[in-house]
């Protein structure tokens, strides 16, 4: 066990994978001389060669198409597309090809497929490379989508990722990879796909979060600490499917819930939670239920002051956890 | 003649034999008789939808026997029956799927009439989005480089799915990893009702494999033996690790697109009846009637045999079992 970034997790997570798996290889933009704009790749090309670790045509419907024909034939491939604000050439392949691959075929063919793109905000990126797409997707059943929140999960939830027999997104905030470090297991460690976990537990007020928010949330939750708020926080760390038992028991606890994600709020990831806990555990509640999100406008401005408007921030996330501790 | 080897027969200089000929036609007139027999099950209201092979069949079944369907694997198309029956579905499974029926090998009825595919007959599963094979069949040729394996995957479309992104992007990776994929255009000249005139500005489809930086060859998709001799090149350059090739099979979509289209709307009669003159299952049989390998009588034998099964397929696709509505929610991941 050895406290690592977030980024260096993910890295370890491949080459475990590759070298336990020769079926498992990875494919996209820049993966392998360069080892990925983020470096998220880097080593990999040297252990294993420009076959497993390869470099491909800047076209991401292609890319994401090439690995649903490996997959059908066996291997694990693991495609990077390199920003999520690119994902969308490849959208009719995710949507109507993988997702739809084993069901079509009455589970004869199948597609076991691992998608991997950074997401999010606040690291000065525009429009095109801060954006929050996985709404788009958890919308699509066939599809896995997992937010990691902290490196030992990056590492175990992308070996689940691997090891799975369907097709799995895997998000990774950006802002992230070199802010988050904690403790990463050795050798095999895997985080089950479809479980939240509890980060912090607490009678007042339910936070229920993913990705870099989670950390927002946990911040924000100790200074609240010392004024007798106490706030108990989940971490969905699998949007797809969503883990509805947890869910549930989060919101009952303490009956007033808040949802929080970078993502803008219509049709977010929250309104689902949200419509869950209403149906299943509207009786259990002492306050509505509340959402901060993004707002809705197209994507995130490049000027400073505006990418600050639109990022949560602790500020904005304490200001929603008093509100609703006040309730 | 008859049963002697003529050493100069097209047929034997490619190395086919006399039974691999007369199979080959067989295959053809197969999917032939099974595609009419859609169309009257459609107009009987048996069946909601019908798309169709008819004047394909001829460029489906030289560029099949071209491969070995016990290694080799397939991409095709919602046309492709020829290719499907010639990768050993059956006139059972065809009509188990025309009905949606459990049983139905490619999708135990969940998807529409065309949507073929089933892995123990190396037959990837078929969407409707066309061209999104492409890419498909370029990671399956891109898992037999890495697996050093010999087999060849084939993918065909339409010339209509040619202009989509999907067959550039895969055109261009199959291209740049020299990955041995078969690239099979059958140009039908219309997408739905749209000319090819209005669909491409450029002479041939195979022109575009020059951008590729591999072969592109035109066929006439009627003349069965020339489109068996240029996929069989495709299939060995493929085999030695030469990489693929762009092959343009010219053809004509003998029926309209679908049971729900019209084509009087946007096409002559005479138009559609010179290309019925220039049928490959016509051409092919004059061939295999001047070679002495088949005669009315013959031909009547093999018609009654095929149209006998296809009876049986269908009596027995009519009354098989539907699969449970409630099976709906199945297979929607693993566990």
């Amino acid at each position: 066990m050895a406290v690592k970034l977030f980024i260096d997790a993910i890295r370890d997570a491949l080459f475990h994978a590759m070298r336990e798996d020769e079926q498992v290889f990875v494919l996209g933009e820049d993966v392998g001389v360069r080892g990925g704009v983020f470096r998220v790749t880097q080593g990999l090309i040297e252990e294993f060669g420009e076959q497993r670790v390869m470099d491909t045509p800047l076209a991401e419907s292609g890319i994401v198409g090439v690995a649903i024909g490996a997959a059908a034939m066996g291997f694990k491939p693991v495609a990077e597309i390199q920003f999520v604000d690119f994902i969308l050439p490849a959208v009719n392949q995710i949507i109507s090809e993988a997702a739809k691959m084993r069901y079509r075929s009455n589970n004869d063919w199948t597609c076991p497929l691992v998608i991997r793109a950074p997401f999010g905000g606040g690291v000065h990126g525009a429009l095109y490379h801060s954006q929050s797409l996985e709404a788009l997707f958890y919308h699509v059943p066939g599809l896995k989508i997992v937010i990691p929140s902290t490196a030992a999960d990056a590492k175990g939830l992308l070996l689940a990722a691997i090891r799975d027999p369907d097709p799995v997104l895997f998000f990774e905030h950006k802002g992230m990879y070199r802010l988050i470090r904690d403790e990463v297991p050795d050798g095999e460690h895997i985080v089950p796909i479809g479980k939240a976990t509890l980060r912090k537990t607490g009678d007042d007020i339910t936070v229920i979060t993913y990705g870099l928010m989670v950390h927002y949330a946990l911040e924000v939750a100790t200074k609240l600490e010392q004024e007798g708020i106490h706030a108990h926080i989940l971490d969905l760390r699998t949007i797809a499917p969503l883990d509805r038992e947890a869910i549930i028991e989060a919101a009952r606890h303490t009956g007033k819930v808040l949802i929080v994600h970078e993502d803008n709020k219509t049709g977010g990831v929250g309104a689902e939670i949200a419509a869950m806990i209403a149906e299943e555990a509207l009786f259990d509640l002492d306050a509505p239920i509340m959402r901060l999100a993004g707002p809705d406008v197209p994507a995130m401005p490049y000027n400073a002051g505006m990418e600050k408007f639109y990022m949560l921030n602790p500020q904005k996330i304490e200001d929603a956890m008093r509100n609703l501790a006040r309730f | 003649m008859k049963g002697e080897i003529n050493v100069l027969s097209k047929h034997h200089q490619l190395g086919l034999t006399d039974d691999q000929v007369i199979a080959m036609y067989e295959k053809m007139l197969e999917a032939r008789l099974i595609d009419e027999r859609l169309w009257l099950l459609n107009r009987a209201g048996k069946l909601p939808f019908v798309v169709s092979c008819q004047g394909q069949e001829g460029a489906q079944i030289g560029a099949a026997f071209a491969m070995d369907p016990t290694i080799d694997y397939a991409a095709p198309y919602y046309r492709d029956l020829g290719t499907i029956l010639a990768f050993g579905q059956t006139p059972k499974d065809i009509m188990l799927h025309m009905y949606a029926r459990a049983e139905d090998p490619n999708s135990g009825g969940r998807q529409m009439p065309g949507h073929y595919g089933s892995k123990k007959h190396h037959l990837m599963s078929i969407s409707s989005p066309v061209s999104t094979q492409i890419p498909h069949a370029v990671g399956m040729a891109l898992a037999a480089k890495m697996r050093k394996e010999t087999f060849v995957t084939y993918v065909s479309f339409g010339e209509g799915s040619s202009n989509q992104g999907d067959f550039h992007e895969g055109c261009n990776f199959a291209g740049v990893h020299k990955l041995p994929v078969i690239f099979f255009c059958e140009n039908n000249q219309y997408a739905i009702s749209v000319p090819l005139a209005k669909q491409v500005a450029c002479e041939h489809i195979a022109d575009r494999a020059l951008g590729y930086g591999f072969p592109g060859v035109v066929v006439d998709g009627n003349d069965v033996l020339e489109v068996y001799r240029v996929t069989k090149e495709a299939v060995d350059r493929a085999r030695r690790g030469d990489g693929p090739t762009l092959i343009e099979a010219l053809t004509y979509r003998l029926t309209p697109h679908s049971s729900d289209d019209d084509d009087r709307a946007y096409r002559s009669k005479e138009e559609v009846d010179e290309a019925k003159a220039k049928d490959a299952m016509i051409v092919f049989k004059d061939y295999l009637v001047k070679q002495g390998l088949l005669d009315e009588s013959k031909e009547k034998t093999i018609r009654d045999r095929l149209m006998q099964a296809i009876n049986e397929a269908t009596d027995y696709a009519q009354t098989a079992q539907d699969p449970p509505p409630e099976s709906t929610l199945d297979y929607v991941y693993a566990n």
